[in-house]
């Protein structure tokens, strides 16, 4: 890639696992260079010593190695032909395809001005009721599943992402193992949406620190989609916690003093860097839409660990799996789950009823959790806990299951049918107007 | 002026290599590929200024130029800053073009173009000093004092001033003679270095007026005065955003200042697409015309974000200098906290309690410090309430920025994941959760004639009870429903009342979303009377059942307009069930 006229360096000063530094001139911040053809990026610039992050790691790298910048930040070529191809964490194709021609961007580009936003209010139906129903996901929204490593989160993003009304499902894979990767390979083939998925890959084979591009590349092919081609854009992120690991790896080879549970004191602001891509444009604009679904892993189910705990800041609320013991399945967990933005959807693009009858339906749910509690502390249980504790099996299995799939009035008149079997009216707590339609009707 | 050369970029942080003297705070631009980075001194070593770049610093080059501007980092204060939207450095954000914000775009804060009717107060011979009332304008139907320049030192005589008539911010409206003579020429524009608090008021009393926020919780459990300072503290996902919200709707103040601090930038389009639709409870104006927003979000650059809180705090002392009560909101000064953070670690300085730098504390309490509510120079009256929003880190109030702000804030609004999952909102912690006002003679002397004086003891006794139900709670859960005497139960669902109907209010519905002072006392009457009413149930199943149809239906009495028929029939079938 070096031209004529470009400097040649040959002598490194220091090497450690993940960067490199040499004495340079007229280096620009965050530029690439490659170094014997492994790409790195300028991280820190203290006079003419410029410390370089190599993304493929170190090793084999020699003192005399040839190092050119590139005079560019990392970028990638976008253009229609990104749909239905794979990539590797440069933008480089891995299905052995092509090379995409098409205008050159740099990723991580700046923010959209909040004015020229518009306040989400499309709703994104997945047919899971414990999304559609409890946790309504809107368009322009950001949020993550936060899921223990055995959960089956690859395979519920997979599907909602294959039943959302979507113009491009875009995949950035970070740290995925090889076999997820093909699972979502093949769960995109069979269902004939191969031309709507852009992937961008990093597995557990690839060298940590270049899942660091991941999230921009991917979010950077979305701007294109959904700023140029006024799209609706999906994308989702696996695993983010491996994201912050690498930027974690990264700061500790720099010398950084680390903040909570070793991560860099600049997480927060990494991660909201890569979530507040997420976005609803007004008509003015194009009316395109990037909703971001990711995931995060936990360890143990701590989310007070700074991963999970700085991403519940920034995203718009978050997703548990649990399984079920009652009815042994996988459920979407009513208390913990959240969507913030559901408000500005439900009851207006569904029906009136619906918060009251989801937030009676999950303080009954929390109702039957207490009852059990009572039942295991060997207590006698009261004919209302018998009662809860019946409507919580019914309610798991007929809707909090992950394998449901209804429209949301369905959801709705289910929920209803289950309040009357197993309760008084006043034992629900909900608006007379809403008991007066829907209490008598059959 | 002092110029400057880049040596050296790591992030946001650069340092430079200087000519001449810079002074700590400065402003400078650093020129680069044409666009001009706009940068604050934050450390100065020998010829090496460090500066916080408030902008991407990519491509950034070692030997680009940087030009010093002498003054540190300040706003420009006028009329026609009501209903804007700025960013943390006071750029016009509606005036910048495109859909991304361009690196190095600065747009200007006020309209020079626009003409104000401008109505004189001060007349010629008048000794004046220092932020003294000169003349006023009118925006949204606030009447705005155009003042005597802010940094005047002494006094000085009104030599001139403009008759009534039209005028632009820039146009000279007076001008003013100082003892030795010089002459001071005064526009409607006002300059102040944000870091700086404004000290133009004759004293800062204990405050002692109830401020009204429409929120139960709030007002009655809690209540936060004019002038007074209180933090929300909460792990995500317990509503501290909302219950925000909630607050800036429905607050009785004139001016109410939003600094989104590094929070998410759909919260802030929501405020500015609900707003203009939303009437002020209060003067039934649109609530934008009152407000203004500062907005930092998180993805915008970090060192901004600690100057959008000071942008915001100095507009409210401007507006306060002018005898306006204001409400400024700060979501999240934790994330003000992280940006220094994130600086006093690429400076490497030695790291305080959870590597946040060592004068958290004292910067926090002299943010807090600059609320208040004060007479002014000339008799009258100004306040600037302060609520600021606390993202403890794993929901864990034993850190930093909730420990420091515990020591200045007077008001405790600690939200409680438990109750958020029970989605009993707001979740203000009942118990934990604290107003210090409630404790000032001065306050319940104003209680006393503004609503009556068995208020605050009705509050108190609440309080008692809600204290007692959760001792039996526990209680019941050890020894079992049938473990404790009837009377116990009764006890926990007296408190469970107080829960459900006083505490518990939904910000989603029309009607229960704000309640007037008049209806919350209503509501303390009522519950206070189920409180004191005696019950006598044979079995405990009989004693819940009671209870969860009473609480019913004061449920659908919350729902129903304060008066309405409905609301009526709800009131007597209440009070029939608890005289049967």
């Amino acid at each position: 890639m070096a031209t004529a006229f470009q400097k040649i360096y040959t002598k490194i000063g220091q090497i450690t696992k993940a960067t490199v530094s040499l004495k340079a001139k007229g280096v620009g911040y965050d530029e690439l260079a490659t170094i014997n053809g492994k790409l790195a990026q300028v991280v820190k610039i203290v006079g003419d010593d410029v410390t370089l992050q190599v993304f493929e790691g170190t090793g084999g790298i020699p003192t005399n190695a040839e190092v050119v910048f590139l005079g560019k930040a990392p970028s990638l070529k976008v253009g229609e032909q990104l749909a239905g191809r794979f990539f590797n964490a440069y933008g480089n194709p891995i299905d052995g395809g092509p090379e995409i021609e098409g205008k050159e961007v740099e990723i991580g580009g700046p923010s959209v001005n909040p004015v020229r936003r518009k306040q989400p209010s499309e709703l994104i139906a997945t047919g899971i009721a414990g999304i559609d129903l409890n946790n309504t996901l809107v368009s322009g929204q950001k949020i993550p599943f936060f899921a223990d490593p055995d959960q089956p989160f690859n395979e519920v993003m997979a599907l909602v992402a294959l039943r959302a009304k979507v113009d491009k499902i875009i995949l950035g894979g970070m740290g995925m193992t090889n076999d997820d990767y093909y699972f979502f390979k093949n769960t995109f083939s069979n269902a004939g949406a191969l031309d709507r998925i852009i992937a961008f890959m990093n597995t557990t084979e690839d060298p940590a620190v270049e899942r660091l591009l991941v999230p921009d590349m991917a979010l950077t092919a979305a701007e294109y989609f959904a700023v140029e081609k006024h799209e609706t854009v999906l994308v989702l992120l696996t695993d983010m916690t491996s994201y912050a690991d690498s930027l974690s790896i990264v700061s500790n080879r720099m010398d950084q003093i680390p903040s909570k549970d070793s991560m860099p004191g600049s997480l927060y602001s990494d991660l909201a860097k890569i979530y507040e891509k997420a976005v609803q444009f007004p008509e003015s604009a194009g009316g395109g839409s990037i909703t971001i679904i990711a995931v995060t892993t936990l360890s143990g189910g701590d989310i007070t660990h700074a991963v999970p705990d700085n991403t519940g800041y920034i995203t718009e609320g978050q997703l548990y799996l649990r399984r079920d013991s009652d009815i042994g399945k996988v459920i979407v967990d009513p208390f913990r789950s959240l969507s913030r933005l559901k408000q500005l959807v439900s009851g207006k693009k569904t029906r009136k009823d619906h918060s009251q009858v989801m937030n009676a339906a999950i303080r009954l749910y929390s109702d039957a959790a207490n009852a059990k509690t009572k039942m295991e502390n060997g207590f006698d249980l009261t004919d209302y806990d018998n009662r809860c504790l019946d409507f919580a099996k019914e309610y798991a299995g007929k809707l909090l299951a992950i394998d449901v799939n209804l429209d949301t009035t369905e959801m709705l008149d289910v929920t209803w049918s289950l309040f009357k079997k197993y309760f008084k009216l006043e034992e629900v707590n909900i608006k007379k107007e809403f008991t007066d339609v829907y209490w008598n009707e059959e | 002026m002092t110029k400057g050369t880049v040596s050296g970029v790591i992030a946001n942080m650069v340092t430079l290599a200087v000519d001449g003297p810079v002074k700590q705070g400065e402003i400078c631009y650093i020129e680069t590929g044409g666009d001009k980075l706009m940068s604050e001194v934050i450390k100065v070593v020998g010829n090496d200024v460090y500066v916080q770049v408030f902008e991407s610093t990519r491509g950034l080059k070692v030997g680009a130029p940087a030009e010093f501007t002498g003054h540190m980092l300040e706003v420009q204060l006028g009329p026609g800053m009501l209903s804007k939207n700025y960013d943390g450095l006071q750029n016009d954000l509606d005036k910048m073009e495109g859909v991304f914000l361009k690196r190095g775009q600065y747009t200007e804060p006020l309209d020079k173009e626009r003409e104000w009717d401008f109505e004189p107060l001060a007349k010629v011979g008048d000794e004046v000093e220092a932020s003294a009332w000169l003349g006023e304008v009118e925006e949204n139907s606030q009447k705005l004092k155009i003042m005597a320049p802010f940094q005047m030192e002494g006094k000085a005589k009104v030599k001139s001033i403009v008759k009534a008539g039209k005028y632009k911010i820039h146009d000279v409206v007076a001008v003013l003679e100082k003892a030795d003579g010089t002459e001071v020429k005064v526009d409607m524009v006002q300059h102040w270095p944000v870091k700086f608090a404004m000290t133009n008021y004759k004293e800062k009393p204990r405050p002692f007026k109830l401020l009204e926020t429409g929120v139960r919780t709030i007002d009655t459990f809690n209540p936060i005065v004019e002038g007074g300072t209180g933090f929300i503290p909460g792990p995500f996902g317990t509503g501290k955003t909302v219950l925000q919200h909630a607050i800036s709707k429905q607050a009785e103040a004139d001016i109410v200042i939003i600094a989104a601090c590094g929070e998410r930038a759909n919260e802030v389009v929501e405020i500015f697409t609900e707003f203009p639709e939303l009437d002020d409870p209060h003067t039934g104006r649109k609530l934008m015309e009152r407000t203004i927003i500062i907005a930092n979000t998180s993805n915008m650059p970090v060192a901004a974000r600690e100057a959008s809180v000071y942008t915001a705090m100095t507009m409210a002392e401007y507006y306060r200098s002018m005898g306006l009560r204001v409400l400024l909101m700060a979501d999240s000064t934790s994330r003000w906290a992280q940006a220094l953070r994130e600086m006093s670690n690429r400076m490497e300085e030695l790291p305080g309690p959870d590597a946040f730098p060592m004068d958290l504390g004292a910067l926090i309490s002299n943010f807090y410090g600059r609320a208040g509510y004060v007479y002014l120079n000339n008799g009258e009256i100004g306040s600037i309430t302060f609520i600021g929003t606390v993202s403890p880190a794993g929901g864990n109030l034993k850190e930093p920025v909730t420990e420091n702000t515990k020591k200045v804030a007077r008001c405790f609004y600690g939200l409680e994941q438990d109750r958020a999952d029970k989605k009993r909102y707001p979740a203000v912690n009942p118990i934990d959760s604290y107003s210090k006002y409630l404790e000032y003679p001065e306050f319940a002397e104003y209680i006393s004639k503004k609503i009556n004086d068995k208020w605050i003891p009705k509050v108190l006794e609440l309080k008692t009870r809600m204290q007692r139900g959760k001792e039996i709670a526990e209680q019941i859960n050890i020894l079992g429903d049938d473990g404790v005497p009837v009377d116990y139960h009764i006890v926990f669902w007296k408190s469970e009342i107080i829960d459900f109907v006083l505490l518990q209010q939904d910000a989603f519905d029309e009607v229960d979303a704000v309640t007037s002072i008049e209806r919350q006392e209503a509501i303390l009457d009522l519950v206070t009377e189920i409180c004191e009413t005696d019950f006598h149930f044979e079995h405990f199943e009989e004693c819940v059942d009671y209870f969860r149809k009473l609480i019913n239906l004061c449920k659908q009495m919350n729902y129903s307009q304060f008066q309405s028929e409905q609301y009526n029939d709800f009131v007597s079938q209440i009070k029939a069930m608890l005289a049967a």
